[in-house]
């Protein structure tokens, strides 16, 4: 854990702690939704990766971009989002995210800065670095954080974004969750040189940072942000992680990719929340208690918006038909 | 009134629009000092600047998809595709991206981007730079697609294409940049999805796209010769399209050639055709015929390249064949 003694910044603490549990929450009931034919589709996990979303969004406003992945529950949480339209979004309901229209894969949330989620591996970079390009022309001050995992490295686009990105100084970080696989195959296998290489050959200043510690996390990210805000970006983050379960919930018998010693090694000594709840313990932070009954809420809101989802009406049928194009101009 | 090429009323219109709103700028290879390799955007440079003329690398993915993240966060950009046949390039931002973000976000974002480019062969540009790949985009929801087939729809359409808050894709005709046409000073937009009859007629009804539009009208001339009287139908946009102005007249004529400088096969015809075919059976003395271009990689050779495109030899050939009930 970064070493950081000051108690000033209790609260904040607590809501990262708050936000990685409510993204562990979500995702064991996403999961259950799947295991119990309850869910429409697949879905992809994001537990083990919490510290990543929370680190980075906390740094930021809501008035911030972000772009998210196929495995995005936990960037939306983190920007800001509510459980009960995410998980209506996730069944296809009608009050969910995009009215049910987009899916797990597809949650957008403006409101809070999410310009949404992505199922074309590396089909945000262009998006975000748009984004950062109206930050810039309009002089907003606005701050985009591209997330993506490392097997996006690998599409070209990143490459040509990032050269426009950093000959026009954007404000922009791209942030790469290195979870050490690309869908089923280890990315070490597929992946040439180092990733902050390819980011610096561009003259983009890189850092690789430990991806399961979120106050290592929100640190970077607070400088990086800040310096991004005066004009000095854009930045890459290689963020060193772990998804705890296979490429999506269905990836149950992954023994011919990954071990599970691999995997319980991780979850046994690098989770990200129960570390950092043993962090905010041993600081006298918060008590072993007071975690359990913020874990128990959390938990609580969960299920309660899972039911409340379950019982939300579908979209009218109508609708199928709405949405293809904008109305006037 | 004054007559300008299609090439200045395409500037005209970017100049007008940009003028209005300061959220659109244009973005691609080559657009600034350069103007374009056609020297459509000459000039602009010099009155909006850098910052909003702006030239980019070679990467037509990076700066199409972020024209699609721009559009989405409060600007207007105006993408500039050098050439219709690089629009395989962008497809993923065009087509996964851009046609999708509005709906599957169920309305909440907007793309209101404009991707410039263009269509037509016989300039002897050979397979990659000669595509008509119009249809390819109207196939997909979520895109408008216009075709401008003069100076003064160039103007008109690519100024309500700005407006729009969807994602239009405008494809020119190259081969038409310096041809002029009547173009009022005032201004003025066209609607989308309204086709224009270009030559009212009896016995047939031609409809052509962009640069068929021309060939319509010159086999119109020729069928006049014979006593053949040729509706000829420019429908402007293909999404939407006009189809109550197309089957109107295919009513009226009771038989229709449709012309389009796409491949024939699973292209513009077939969809034009199908409709006429669908609305307008009962009133057909005559199958619905389709002309486009052959169904081959343009060929570099010129005795090769113009047996590919229809002419307005061909197209009157097919009309007359069709009035004397051969077909």
């Amino acid at each position: 854990m970064a070493a950081r003694k000051s108690k000033a910044n209790t609260e904040a603490y607590l809501r990262m702690y708050r936000q990685m549990a409510r993204i562990r929450a979500f995702e064991d009931n996403a999961n259950q939704l799947y295991l119990s034919a309850k869910m429409p589709g697949l879905t992809h996990m994001y537990s083990g990766q919490e510290a990543v979303a929370v680190g980075i969004c906390e740094a930021l406003t809501s008035d911030d971009k972000i772009t998210s992945t196929h495995r995005g529950h936990g960037h939306c949480v983190a920007k800001g989002a509510e459980f009960r339209q995410m998980f209506c979004e996730l069944l296809g309901k009608a009050e969910g995210y995009c009215r049910g229209k987009g899916g797990s894969m597809h949650i957008a949330d403006q409101a809070n800065g999410n310009l949404g989620a992505n199922a074309i591996v590396g089909g945000s970079m262009g998006i975000a670095t748009g984004s950062a390009l109206t930050a810039k022309r309009q002089g907003t001050g606005h701050v985009t954080v591209c997330f993506f995992g490392d097997g996006a490295t690998a599409q070209g686009v990143w490459y040509e974004v990032m050269n426009m990105a950093a000959l026009w100084k954007l404000p922009i970080i791209y942030a790469c969750e290195n979870n050490g696989y690309s869908e089923y195959t280890k990315t070490a296998e597929i992946a040439a040189g180092s990733l902050t290489a390819r980011a610096e050959a561009f003259g983009i200043d890189s850092f690789t940072v430990d991806g399961q510690d979120v106050l290592a996390v929100n640190d970077l990210a607070q400088t990086l942000v800040a310096r991004c805000r005066k004009g000095e970006g854009p930045f890459f983050v290689e963020l060193e992680t772990y998804r705890y379960h296979g490429h999506h919930v269905g990836d149950i018998n992954r023994d011919y990719y990954r071990t599970k010693d691999e995997e319980a090694d991780w979850k046994k000594h690098r989770d990200p929340i129960v570390n950092f709840g043993k962090w905010l313990i041993g600081q006298k932070i918060v008590t072993p208690d007071e975690l359990v009954s913020m874990d128990n809420e959390v938990r609580a809101d969960a299920e309660a918006a899972v039911q409340y989802a379950l019982e939300a009406p579908y979209p009218d049928v109508r609708e199928v038909d709405m949405h293809v194009f904008a109305e006037g101009a | 009134m004054r007559e300008i090429t299609l090439s200045r009323a395409v500037n005209e219109a970017i100049a007008e629009e940009m003028r209005r709103d300061p959220a659109i700028f244009l973005i691609g290879e080559d657009v600034a000092e350069a103007g374009t390799p056609f020297k459509v955007l000459s000039g602009l440079v010099e009155e909006f600047g850098t910052e909003r003329i702006i030239d980019t690398p070679i990467s037509e993915p990076g700066f199409m998809g972020m024209a699609v993240g721009a559009a989405m966060t409060g600007s207007r950009p105006i993408v500039d595709l050098m050439f219709g046949d690089f629009i395989f390039l962008v497809m993923d931002q065009l087509c996964n991206q851009a046609a999708k973000t509005h709906y599957m976000s169920g309305g909440k974002l907007k793309v209101p981007l404009v991707l410039r480019t263009n269509l037509g062969a016989t300039r002897r540009s050979a397979a990659q730079h000669s595509q008509s790949l119009h249809a390819l985009v109207a196939h997909i929801p979520g895109l408008k697609v216009a075709l401008p087939s003069s100076a003064y729809e160039a103007k008109g359409l690519l100024k309500t294409a700005i407006r729009d808050d969807n994602p239009v894709v405008i494809f020119e005709d190259k081969l038409m940049y310096n041809d002029k046409a009547p173009v009022p000073e005032e201004e003025y937009l066209l609607p989308f999805g309204k086709a224009e009859i270009l030559r009212q007629g009896k016995d047939v009804t031609l409809v052509g796209t962009s640069s068929m539009v021309q060939v319509c009208r010159k086999a119109a001339d020729l069928l006049a010769a014979d006593g053949i009287s040729a509706e000829v139908i420019d429908p402007r946009t293909i999404v939407p399209l006009d189809e109550d102005t197309i089957v109107g007249s295919a009513k009226k004529t009771s038989r229709a050639i449709v012309v389009d400088e796409g491949h024939q096969n699973f292209g513009v015809t077939a969809e034009i055709a199908a409709r006429i075919a669908d609305k307008a059976f009962y009133y057909l003395d005559n199958p619905v015929q389709r002309m486009g271009a052959m169904d081959v990689p343009v060929p570099f050779s010129p005795a090769l390249e113009d047996l590919t495109v229809p002419t307005p030899e061909q197209v009157a050939e097919r009309a007359r064949r069709l009035c004397r009930g051969e077909i």
